[in-house]
């Protein structure tokens, strides 16, 4: 579970989200997503590895991926995660649902 | 995923993560080197690891399984304790399984005939009759089937033997007489051929009289051929078609019929009476047992009205009323009541061994003690503590239930073999899914009950005080021996209890057999039937001269005292009874006397039976030959009607009939248990087997008579051959059939109470024994505790026989006090089985002061053997110990 401690820290339940919108780009494994992650959002949000791995998962359990083990970049065994049917319908519920959210508090704080 | 693939991926995933985590960090060193910040921290990795384990595992089931492996590695290290817990529990859940398994199959199982439910029996009653339910006469079917709003099938049927002819000698199948609607009621298809039709119960009809024939009679005499269909058959001297075979297995009732005939009444020939037929329904979908005996009230209103009064008889209103029931109780019979009560001691049973296996537990979670506290300290919870235990309880009960289900099934076996008599449905019995299920939760009841003590001390036991306790000033707990003796004190009284029963059913069969049933030396009476239907001999003075010289002949035989003939004999469970007039008495009009036991017998009938002439003299030869009326009754009858036997003697009675002839009272017989030795005799009356105006019939014989022989050789296959030989020299068309011999009938009326004697006398032999080793362990344990105390006492100058006296004291202590509270609970309890009782109370105190004498005797010698122990301790071993 993410850990909310100093800033950079992900809200709880946000970096589910992260993940499924970094593997709608494609087949990753566990360190290119929290470095996608990373690079992404320039730096501000960093993924923790006691958080990410159990996020995958837990997603897997839920079947929202999918995984298989691969040969990486590097030559290297790696296991690589993939959004399943349920995972992409997962990411347009959430998406949807952050915007609004995101859209109501600027709407609060611009007031 | 279910968790039970979630748990065998489980390594696998494992080293998968293991192996990410290090793919992981492996990319992020090489990340690093390039960058100024040096390699970051990885989380932490074996939080990581236990956060994936509870995601991917369950773990109460991983928890419930390393205490099982845990528990399981304990019991083999501990084979004493392990070998004679599994064989206590085996014992008790086994005898219950195989009760159980009995109970089931007798009382709790459907009858073995689709929707089985909804089947009836159909019966009456009438006051006049004492209130007994009686069977259907040929006229109820007609009214039964016509008015019947709530019978979806009726049909009437009897069993009996029939005579196959020309297939060889003349031979006697079983046989199911029934009309149509039987077959139909019970649901049953035919394996080839059909059933009986509607057309088919019609006399008359253009068709031959079909047949229809048992599978197993179809294999043994036709070789299952297929093309036996349309073939002739003769039974009973009748030509008969074979219009289909039964499946194999096939019963009625408790018979397994060979042939079934139809039965054919004659619309304009029957009348109200003749009860001899079984009448079996099948109640229309959703119709309850009350609406149909309502309905049936109704239909008998119509009945009455219908048919006419046997003939030559005056109309009698016998006020005859409806008594359907479930067919399965026709089925049981009563052995319902002493099935239930055997399994109701065999639990007891059960409930003894888990007292004993739990004195086991409790010594052994005693010396668990110390390691029971270290789990403790190092954090375990008490509620880990206690499902540890409980698993390991389980696991105990449950290796002792499937020796138990292998006991049960060699019982089973075993049972099935003997085949007691009055066991009905004997074939339907096995171990199956619910008897199964019952061993299964058996077990883990028997297993909960037996932990139940040592895991409340277990669990409870105080840390700090089992932790000092591994010095050698400790001593034993007052709680553990206060459990303890709670157990024996408990066995004590349910060993008393099934004691107390067993012994009550000895008396009953003592009883049973003091019992004078009205015949003597039963062994040496032969009997056998014969029949002479109308279609071989019409003319009856013809079957009167022949009954007469087959009796000649029997005589004849070498080693035969005595031989008579007779409609029915005792015990035979043949009974026809009808109301007696006597002359001297006065009847209101259109009230008729009341139904006595009718029995018809030729002369010598009771020298043969060995049944005691009370006053007077048997019927001569000469009457019966002149057909003289007279007549003979049992004492009970005579003292009802005329106060003494003497007075009896020259009083005129007659039967039903139009224009009676009275009959003269010659002599009067004493009683004769005729139903059974457990009931009371009938009172009965005896008439010429050969009757001139008897029941209105110019000449009234007996068609189908008994012969009862008395000889020495009676039961041996040589006289039998003999016998044979002598019925045939008069008439070589007549099958011999039903033979026994009359210790055979009484051996079967006892049979009931033997069975249950037996049964019971096992488990009350088997609660002593687990009685017995219970309080032998208590004491012997009490002894090994406590050897330092008897060192020092020893020591201190106690003489041994002051010991001995101090332990055996203890143990009385105990067994008096299991013996009071089971003399209490038998004083209850025995009045459940009341009903298998016979000539003793319930509270006989014979039987309870004997028994309690048995179990205290039990008792001082259980605890003498470790006193005598406790006596010889050396003071200076003991005191050095440990």
């Amino acid at each position: 579970m993410p850990k909310q401690r100093g800033t950079g820290e992900l809200v709880q339940g946000t970096l589910e989200m992260l993940i499924l919108r970094t593997l709608a780009r494609g087949a990753m494994h566990g360190y290119a997503i929290a470095v996608a992650i990373e690079s992404r959002s320039e730096d501000v949000l960093r993924v923790e590895e006691g958080s990410l791995y159990p996020a995958l998962h837990r997603m897997e359990l839920a079947g929202m991926l999918s995984s298989e083990w691969r040969t990486s970049e590097t030559n290297r065994r790696a296991k690589f995660y993939k959004l399943t049917a349920t995972g992409r319908k997962q990411l347009a519920a959430q998406s949807t649902n952050w915007n609004r959210l995101v859209l109501a508090i600027a709407r609060v704080m611009e007031g | 995923m279910p968790w039970w693939l979630k748990f065998r991926k489980r390594r696998a995933l494992e080293r998968d993560l293991l192996e990410e985590i290090a793919f992981h960090r492996a990319m992020r060193a090489r990340d690093a080197k390039a960058s100024i910040t040096g390699i970051p921290p990885f989380g932490n990795e074996t939080r990581i690891k236990e956060e994936m384990r509870d995601m991917w595992s369950f773990v109460p089931i991983e928890t419930a399984w390393r205490d099982a492996c845990y528990g399981l590695r304990g019991l083999w290290r501990n084979p004493g304790f392990t070998i004679v817990a599994v064989l206590t529990l085996a014992i008790g859940i086994g005898a219950n399984t195989a009760v159980f398994s009995v109970v089931d199959g007798i009382l709790i199982k459907p009858l073995p005939y689709p929707d089985a439910d909804r089947l009836v029996g159909v019966w009456q009653t009438a006051p006049a009759l004492g209130g007994g339910a009686f069977n259907c006469s040929p006229s109820m079917y007609f009214t039964y089937r016509e008015a019947s709003q709530t019978f979806q099938y009726v049909g009437l049927a009897a069993t009996g033997g029939a005579t196959v002819t020309g297939l060889g000698e003349p031979e006697q199948a079983r046989n199911m007489n029934t009309t149509y609607g039987t077959l139909q009621a019970l649901g049953v298809q035919p394996v080839i051929g059909r059933l009986f039709t509607e057309a088919d119960d019609t006399p008359g009809g253009t068709n031959p009289d079909p047949v229809i024939i048992s599978y197993g009679y179809w294999q043994s005499h036709f070789g299952g051929d297929t093309s036996i269909l349309g073939r002739g058959m003769t039974v009973d001297s009748t030509l008969r078609q074979i219009v289909g075979v039964m499946p194999a297995g096939f019963r009625f009732l408790n018979v397994e019929p060979e042939l079934i005939t139809t039965a054919r009444f004659d619309r304009s020939r029957v009348y109200i009476g003749n009860f001899y037929l079984q009448g079996i329904a099948r109640l229309k979908p959703g119709v309850t047992l009350t609406q149909a005996n309502a309905d049936m009230q109704r239909v008998i209103e119509i009945w009455k009205n219908s048919w006419p009064p046997p003939p030559g008889r005056a109309a009698v209103d016998w006020q005859v009323k409806p008594a359907l029931r479930p067919l399965k109780q026709d089925v049981v019979g009563d052995t319902g009541n002493a099935l239930w009560v055997l399994m109701g001691t065999i639990s007891m049973v059960l409930l003894i061994a888990c007292a004993n296996v739990a004195n086991l537990l409790l010594v052994r979670t005693q010396s668990r003690q110390q390691e029971l506290a270290v789990r403790a300290a190092l954090g375990a919870s008490r509620r880990r503590i206690a499902a540890a235990l409980f698993i390991e309880s389980v696991l105990l009960s449950l290796i002792g239930g499937a020796a138990g289900v292998a006991l049960a099934y060699a019982g089973l076996r075993l049972l099935v073999r003997i085949g007691p008599e009055n066991l009905p449905r004997l074939n339907e019995l096995a171990i199956d899914l619910p008897t199964l299920g019952f061993a299964f939760c058996a077990s883990l009841f028997s297993g909960l009950l037996f932990s139940l003590l040592p895991v409340l001390k277990g669990a409870g036991s105080r840390m700090a005080t089992a932790l000092r306790g591994i010095g050698r000033t400790s001593s034993q707990s007052k709680e553990r021996h206060r459990a303890s003796n709670v157990l024996v004190v408990t066995q004590m009284a349910l060993a008393l209890v099934l004691l107390i029963s067993s012994g009550l059913m000895i008396r009953t069969f003592q009883a049973l057999r003091n019992v004078s049933p009205g015949f003597t030396k039963p062994e040496s009476i032969q009997i056998f039937r014969l029949w002479m239907p109308f279609s071989q001999v019409p003319d009856p003075a013809q079957v009167a001269r022949t009954q007469v010289a087959i009796r000649e002949k029997l005589a004849a035989i070498p080693g035969v005292t005595a031989v008579a003939f007779s409609n029915t004999v005792p015990l035979d469970g043949r009974t026809s009874w009808d109301p007696v007039w006597a002359e001297d008495k006065v009847y209101p009009a259109g009230q008729a006397p009341p139904a006595r036991t009718y029995r018809f017998v030729s002369p010598g009938f009771f020298a043969a039976s060995g049944t005691k002439l009370v006053v007077g003299r048997d019927i001569t030869w000469a009457e019966f030959n002149d057909r003289t009326p007279v007549a003979l009754v049992s004492e009970n009858m005579a003292r009802e009607l005329w106060g003494t036997a003497a007075a009896a003697l020259g009083k005129r009675i007659h039967e039903p009939g139009p224009k009676p002839t009275w009959r003269e009272i010659v002599g009067v017989i004493e009683d004769v248990r005729n139903g059974g030795v457990q009931f009371k005799p009938p009172s009965i009356v005896y008439f010429p087997a050969v009757m001139e105006n008897g029941y209105g019939n110019p000449l009234y014989v007996q068609r189908p008579v008994a012969y009862t022989i008395r000889t020495g050789r009676a039961g041996t296959q040589s006289f039998l051959a003999e016998a044979r030989a002598a019925v045939w020299s008069v008439d070589s068309n007549l099958p011999v059939f039903l033979v026994s011999t009359m210790k055979d009938l009484y051996d079967q009326s006892l049979a009931p109470t033997s069975f249950t004697l037996v049964m019971l006398a096992i488990a009350g032999t088997m609660a002593l024994l687990l009685g017995v080793v219970g309080i032998y362990g208590v004491m012997s344990y009490a002894v090994s505790q406590r050897t330092r105390e008897m060192g020092i006492r020893l020591a201190l100058g106690a003489e041994p026989g002051q010991l001995k006296r101090m332990f055996v004291g203890n143990g009385l202590v105990l067994a008096g006090a299991g013996v009071v509270i089971g003399l209490v609970a038998a004083a209850g309890l025995t009045r459940l089985m009341k009903s298998l009782l016979f000539g003793v109370s319930t509270l006989d105190p014979v039987i309870y002061i004997t028994m309690a004498a048995v179990l205290v005797a039990a008792a001082v010698i259980a605890s003498y053997l470790p006193a005598r122990r406790a006596s010889r301790i050396d003071p200076t071993e003991a005191l050095r110990l440990e």
